[in-house]
């Protein structure tokens, strides 16, 4: 996989798909995306430059191990599920805040929200495990 | 004050628990006081105890409580009653000395430490059993205690002897554990209670109830196993490859009396029925004989000991058997006179071994009285109260006994022969290593304080408890034996019943005994013979078992574990199948073959794409035009979705339709090369279990979909969603809020397969020479 064609789209392919995951990630609540399609679109970003490159640098471009990127994940998510302990709720129950804005208007956030950036990290790190222990020479 | 009072028990015991978690750490700070720091745990519950006497003497029991599950109807009860208190201070007392014992017995042993914890954790299991109240608690220490033990028979772990006597006492004893607890489920259904106080209240209500039977028989075969009653007996002999502080612990004056406290403890609820009688009257006038009849031929010092062990737990389950006042006060008469006796001849029995180098059989020693002045003192003490001569308690338990049997002739027959026994073996432990010439390269001296203390304190014990034998009948047998009667009875013990016909009996007892001892060889000879009937007992039939479930275990293993991927699939599809096909059958099938919409052209000349594909997938001799064309199938699959309206899962099919490519041409990177390694005849089965499984998922899809419910769940979700969850995406709502902990279920199990496949990728064993 070393042809200059593909190198070079994969150089200009990479930002704009790690721009889409998360555009996908955060349409989701009320658009077709979420976390999991999110985390599956970075993945083949990564994939992507894995192959165009080498394992190595897509490592090097990941910055952390995958394995990490997993727990951190895991972990959003399990605290995701914290606050609506706070009043009583059961755990998991979407717990919702309205931040006004400094333009003006309202901005509801949730704790869903943060579940689901933790699906798309995990679904990233288990991806890019898998990837790069595949990958990887021996 | 008042609060820790309150809880004062379980702090107790969560104290020896601490204990035992702490034992190696302690021995690793203090090595030569690890047994003086932590006998504080026993001690403290002794002294806790002591204190209660008074109280408890009166007739009021001490009961803490509190919720743990209240739905449950789970608590933490324990109540603190006459047979709770006298069998507490047995095992905290004799708890205390095997402590301190144990520090003299493994003296610069390495373990230490580890054995220390478990014996003081089956200290609190065993303490545990005696004073909870619920009877699952009782429940869940009783099978501590099966897995304490296990853990100490099996301490010399390099030795296959000790692991294979490990395995068998705790498979014996938990086999027994698993009927106890059908039995109690049972019992406590029966009374509507799970609270022992309470169930010993309403006896007639079970003893009417149409599973008595059950229970009797269930709750009686958990307690035998336990206290190795015939046929259950043959674990307790093997067991005595535990180290010896183990084997005068629990095999001889606390684990194996755990039946026979919980017996007695049911006694109220179960007893007084002719059914009671019969099964505990037979089974312990066998295993009573049985015992002692077999302790005659024994030449091991540990092994004479277990086999009276056994005798004496019978003796107790047959007096708890006949159920009248007088056999229920000999019994708890009896097991406060056996506890001091029999650990002590079993701390001086591990004396002698420890101290010279390892003898075991009482044929090769002799002579020892002047090397260990003291030990002899204290092992013909016990080994005389063994015996049942005066003065001292064994001789006040039995005329107990025998004035009890007063009705049953041949039962006093049966007590004669046991006893006769029980004075051989007392002569035999007691007396024998001691006195005559010691054989040559025989050195010894006497042991360390530490292991002298247990014998002394226990072995004059028997001598202190018999002198006051009027206080300490009212004080500790009485309230016992209320307990286990449920009615007012008193308890007068005395040292000099003047003569009369018992007082008789017990002489001869005593007389034939002395006979028999010094008539000892000829019943070594015999015993020779008797051990062709060994051949054929329970001990053969555990080993004939045993062995049947390992040779099946083999075969099933090497049968269904070939180590070929293909054989797991196919096992598993076609299980799947059988099972998903035949429940599929017997709910009617599919019948909607008129309501399924036409299919339009666009669909159909995507199915038959896909179908195409499948073939060129199945067909092709490579394996990257393979997944090629896997990946083709999967692609139509997508654009199938974005036609029934299903943007979500089209464009999540898309990437990992993707992604699967890339995964599995990575993967094939480390593949030997490609071959078909199937022959004609498997590729046939392999394409009738391939149809069969589409067949069947097609009709379950199709059933499914014209499953009809009054209000679809779908709606819910579409009329919560925006409103509750703040979400237009009805699916992503379902799965970050609705139905969050699934999806972190999911989430952790996608984290796990991944942690897998990364432990089978890289770290592979190291090849052989590369450390």
């Amino acid at each position: 996989m070393t042809s200059i064609i593909f190198r070079t789209a994969t150089r200009y392919m990479f930002p704009p798909l790690l721009v889409f995951s998360v555009y996908v990630l955060l349409r989701g609540h009320h658009y077709p995306g979420g976390g999991f399609v999110g985390g599956l679109f970075a993945g083949s970003a990564f994939a992507l430059y894995a192959l165009a490159f080498s394992v190595a640098d897509a490592r090097k471009v990941l910055r952390a191990d995958p394995r990490d990127v997993t727990a951190v994940g895991l972990a959003l998510a399990l605290l995701s599920g914290i606050p609506p302990l706070f009043s009583k709720e059961a755990f998991l129950t979407g717990t919702w805040w309205t931040l006004p804005l400094p333009a003006g208007g309202t901005l509801d956030i949730g704790t869903p929200l943060f579940f689901d950036i933790g699906v798309y990290f995990v679904v990233l790190g288990v991806l890019l495990t898998l990837v790069f222990t595949l990958g990887e020479e021996e | 004050m008042r609060g820790l009072q309150l809880f004062s028990m379980w702090i107790l015991l969560a104290i020896c628990f601490i204990a035992a978690l702490s034992a190696p750490f302690v021995h690793r700070i203090i090595p030569k006081y690890t047994g003086a720091a932590l006998v504080s745990a026993p001690l403290a519950m002794v002294v806790w105890l002591l204190s209660k006497i008074p109280e408890v003497g009166n007739g009021h029991a001490i009961t803490q409580s509190f919720q743990w599950v209240e739905k449950l109807g789970l608590e933490v009860a324990f109540r603190l009653d006459g047979l709770s208190l006298l069998f507490a201070l047995i095992i905290s007392g004799i708890g205390a000395l095997v402590v301190l014992y144990t520090q003299g017995y493994f003296k610069g042993h390495p373990q230490q430490g580890r054995f220390m914890m478990y014996i003081i954790a089956f200290m609190g299991s065993m303490l545990g059993v005696v004073l909870a109240d619920h009877i699952l608690l009782v429940f869940i220490f009783w099978e501590l205690t099966s897995f304490t033990s296990y853990l100490l028979i099996g301490f010399n772990h390099e030795s296959a002897d000790a692991r294979n006597a490990a395995l068998q006492a705790m498979l014996v004893t938990v086999l027994g554990g698993l009927f106890l607890m059908a039995g109690l489920v049972l019992m406590g259904d029966a009374a509507g209670t799970w609270r022992l106080s309470e169930i010993v209240q309403r006896g007639h209500e079970i003893t009417e109830h149409k599973n008595y039977l059950a229970i009797l028989i269930l709750v009686c075969i958990g307690a035998f196993t336990k206290s190795a009653q015939f046929p259950f007996h043959f674990w307790l002999p093997n067991a005595m490859q535990a180290p010896t502080p183990a084997s005068a612990y629990l095999h001889s004056s606390t684990m194996v009396k755990a039946g026979v406290y919980l017996l007695a403890r049911l006694h109220p609820a179960l007893g007084h029925t002719e059914e009671w009688t019969l099964i505990l009257t037979t089974i312990g006038t066998i295993t009573f004989l049985l015992g002692a009849i077999m302790a005659l031929g024994q030449h091991v010092l540990k092994r004479l000991l277990a086999y009276t062990t056994v005798s004496a737990l019978g003796a107790m389950v047959m007096l708890l058997g006949i159920g009248t006042k007088y056999t229920i006060k000999a019994m708890a008469a009896f097991v406060l006179a056996h506890a001091f006796y029999k650990a002590t001849l079993f701390m001086v029995a591990g004396g002698i071994t420890h101290e010279t180098g390892g003898e075991t059989s009482i044929d090769k020693l002799g002579g020892l009285r002047k090397a260990m002045p003291i030990s002899f003192g204290c092992a013909l003490l016990a080994g005389l109260s063994m015996g049942g001569f005066p003065p001292f308690f064994g001789f006040v338990a039995k005329e107990t006994w025998l004035h009890a049997l007063g009705d049953y002739p041949l039962l006093i027959v049966a007590t004669v022969v046991g006893g006769a026994a029980y004075v051989l073996v007392g002569f035999s432990t007691g007396w024998k290593p001691f006195m005559g010439k010691m054989p040559e390269g025989l050195h010894a001296h006497e042991v360390p304080l530490t292991m002298r203390l247990g014998p002394i304190v226990l072995g004059l014990g028997g001598l202190v408890l018999a002198v006051f034998c009027g206080p300490v009948g009212h004080a500790l047998v009485q309230p016992a034996a209320i307990a286990i009667y449920a009615k007012e009875l008193e308890v007068h013990l005395h040292l000099w019943p003047g003569v009369n016909i018992y007082f008789v009996i017990s002489i001869v007892t005593l007389v034939i005994g002395t006979v028999c001892y010094l008539a000892r060889a000829h019943f070594v000879k015999g015993a020779g013979k008797l051990s062709l009937l060994v051949r054929f007992g329970p001990d053969a039939v555990y080993q004939a078992a045993l062995n049947g479930v390992l040779k099946f275990a083999a075969w099933h293993t090497r049968k269904l574990q070939t180590g070929i991927l293909r054989d797991y699939i196919r096992v598993t599809v076609v299980t799947t199948v059988l099972l998903v096909g035949a429940a599929f059958v017997r709910s009617g099938g599919f019948q909607g073959w008129e309501n399924l919409s036409p299919i339009s052209l666009r669909v159909a000349l995507f199915g038959i794409l896909m179908i195409s594909a499948t073939f060129a997938t199945v067909h092709s001799k490579s394996r990257l035009r393979s997944i090629l064309s896997l990946g083709v199938v999967g692609f139509c699959m997508a654009l199938l979705f974005t036609f029934f309206g299903a943007p979500d899962l089209a464009m999540t099919q898309l990437v990992i339709e993707t992604l699967t490519v890339i995964l599995l041409a990575l993967a094939f990177y480390h593949l030997p090369t490609f071959r078909h390694g199937s022959t004609k005849r498997t590729r046939v089965i392999d394409i009738i279990i391939s149809i069969s499984v589409g067949v069947i998922v097609t009709l379950l899809v199709l059933a499914a979909l014209h499953v009809q419910t009054p209000t679809p769940v779908s709606d819910y979700y579409l009329d919560h969603s925006y409103k509750d969850a703040h979400g237009r995406n009805v699916v992503n709502v379902i799965l970050v809020d609705f139905r969050a902990l699934d999806t972190l279920g999911e989430i952790t199990v996608l984290t796990i397969a991944a942690l897998g496949a990364f432990a089978l990728l890289k770290l592979k064993p190291k090849k052989e020479g590369a450390e």
